[in-house]
């Protein structure tokens, strides 16, 4: 069983629907116990990264925080969900993000239209179980306003104004900015790969 | 060029009336074009990037109807998909993406109330909001927005209501050009650029395409940041991928 774990930040039926659709079974909960017991986790949302502030909260906080230090539980966040997964974002810089990954996110600036919305293609640059299967080059599709600089453990980029995280990948923890519920067939095996980990 | 690879975007629409796409009231012969789930996943198939479903009747008695075709589309659709049509509410749009939508359009109750933009910001986030500007030509540089349905003039300039609805918290704009809507005689690449080098957000322009080379022109002098069509799309007239082609072509980013 995946979670999707409803934090209040959007629409998380189209995830729900999709992984539906490959199959899997999934539930979207904001229960502890749930969240606890599920074999993966989902992280969507979409909207301010003040919205992340139940994740790191309470017995929700405490049950993601175990999964991640266990290893055991794969992790896959998606736009704002990766955003969290770094150390925090000048959108709400009073808050702390999960800090797996290094950096902290920023927005675009006045250079570039804003948010950045549409198919974009990323660039693979290291191994990844995640994108499996998925040619370098592929087009995504992205809707945000802020994103996450590279680190050590960022698997493919995209450039928009500059260089950014499209996907990172240590471990069972895996982030991906744009929306693969929302990017056609690639979308769609990128997430497969995700239920088949 | 610091956004070289983002793609421009083709979408295909879907007017539908009574639960079934039809065809663009500008045709000689109007013509029922089918079931909306499956032209929806059809379009998808062939290319599109993205999936508008417009109810044309809108009217409070078709929103039931309204409603199902958006659950059954989105239940089998994988790429962005926005619904739109007679929205009068939070409670209309709210309605509208939990069937299934990522994005809600508004027009006509966005212009009476503004702030209806912001509600739905607030509640589902400015990428979920589409702001539908319908714009007729008053000047040679100066556009007039109209409401319901394009046959009410309102004294707005649509710039300025383009910034507004931006401020507002709109994440997108489909402007649609009243002069060129059915036309065929290609996009209003002056309308588009007006208002697409006013706002940070996209812009979609609508309204006379009929030919790929008309999708260059509104990318390359229009400054859009995606094309709608609908008729064209249709019985296979020219196909994404025919007009993608074309647009790599030219230079211009496409997913093809």
């Amino acid at each position: 069983m995946i979670a999707i774990v409803d934090y209040g930040a959007g629409n998380l039926a189209s995830v729900a629907k999709a992984i539906q659709h490959l199959g899997a079974e999934c539930v979207v909960s904001n229960d502890p116990d749930v969240v606890g017991h599920a074999e993966k986790w989902v992280i969507p949302g979409v909207g301010n990264f003040k919205a992340t502030a139940p994740l790191g909260k309470g017995k929700l906080g405490t049950a993601l925080r175990d999964g991640v230090s266990s290893g055991q539980t794969p992790l896959l966040g998606i736009c704002l969900g990766l955003q969290w997964m770094f150390e925090g974002s000048s959108e709400a810089p009073e808050l702390s993000g999960l800090s797996v990954f290094r950096g902290r996110c920023t927005g675009f600036s006045d250079a570039v239209k804003s948010p950045h919305v549409g198919w974009d293609s990323v660039a693979m640059i290291g191994e990844s179980r995640l994108l499996t299967g998925i040619p370098s080059g592929a087009y995504v599709y992205f809707t945000h306003s802020y994103r996450a600089p590279l680190c050590i453990d960022t698997v493919a980029t995209c450039t928009y104004e500059e260089p950014f995280t499209a996907v990172v990948e240590r471990g069972n923890l895996f982030g991906v900015q744009f929306h693969p519920e929302k990017s056609g067939d690639l979308g769609m095996h990128i997430l497969e790969n995700f239920c088949a980990l | 060029m610091p956004c070289e690879t983002l793609a421009k975007r083709i979408i295909a629409c879907l007017d539908v009336h009574g639960g079934r796409v039809v065809k663009g009231i500008q045709f000689e012969q109007i013509r029922d074009a089918g079931n909306p789930a499956e032209l929806a996943v059809a379009h998808s198939v062939a290319g599109a990037d993205e999936i508008v479903l417009l109810d044309i009747t809108a009217t409070a008695e078709s929103r039931n109807t309204l409603l199902d075709t958006v659950r059954r589309t989105a239940r089998q659709l994988f790429i962005p998909f926005t619904a739109g049509g007679g929205i009068r509410s939070l409670y209309d749009a709210a309605a509208v993406l939990d069937c299934g939508a990522d994005k809600v359009a508004m027009n006509s109750a966005a212009v009476a109330d503004p702030t209806l933009i912001t509600q739905v910001a607030e509640r589902y986030g400015s990428q979920a909001v589409v702001v539908a500007i319908d714009a007729r030509q008053r000047t040679p540089t100066a556009w007039e927005v109209n409401v319901g349905g394009g046959r009410k003039p309102t004294g707005r300039d649509a710039r300025e209501w383009a910034i507004q609805a931006e401020r507002r918290g709109a994440g997108e704009i489909l402007l649609t050009s009243m002069d060129r809507d059915g036309t065929k005689a290609g996009f209003d690449c002056g309308l588009t650029r007006a208002i697409a080098t006013s706002v940070r957000i996209p812009v979609i322009a609508s309204g006379g395409a009929g030919e790929p080379h008309h999708f260059v022109e509104v990318f390359h002098y229009g400054a859009a940041d995606a094309a709608l069509a609908a008729s064209v799309f249709h019985f296979g007239l020219k196909s994404v991928k025919a007009i993608k082609q074309e647009l790599r072509a030219a230079g211009i980013p496409v997913r093809l």
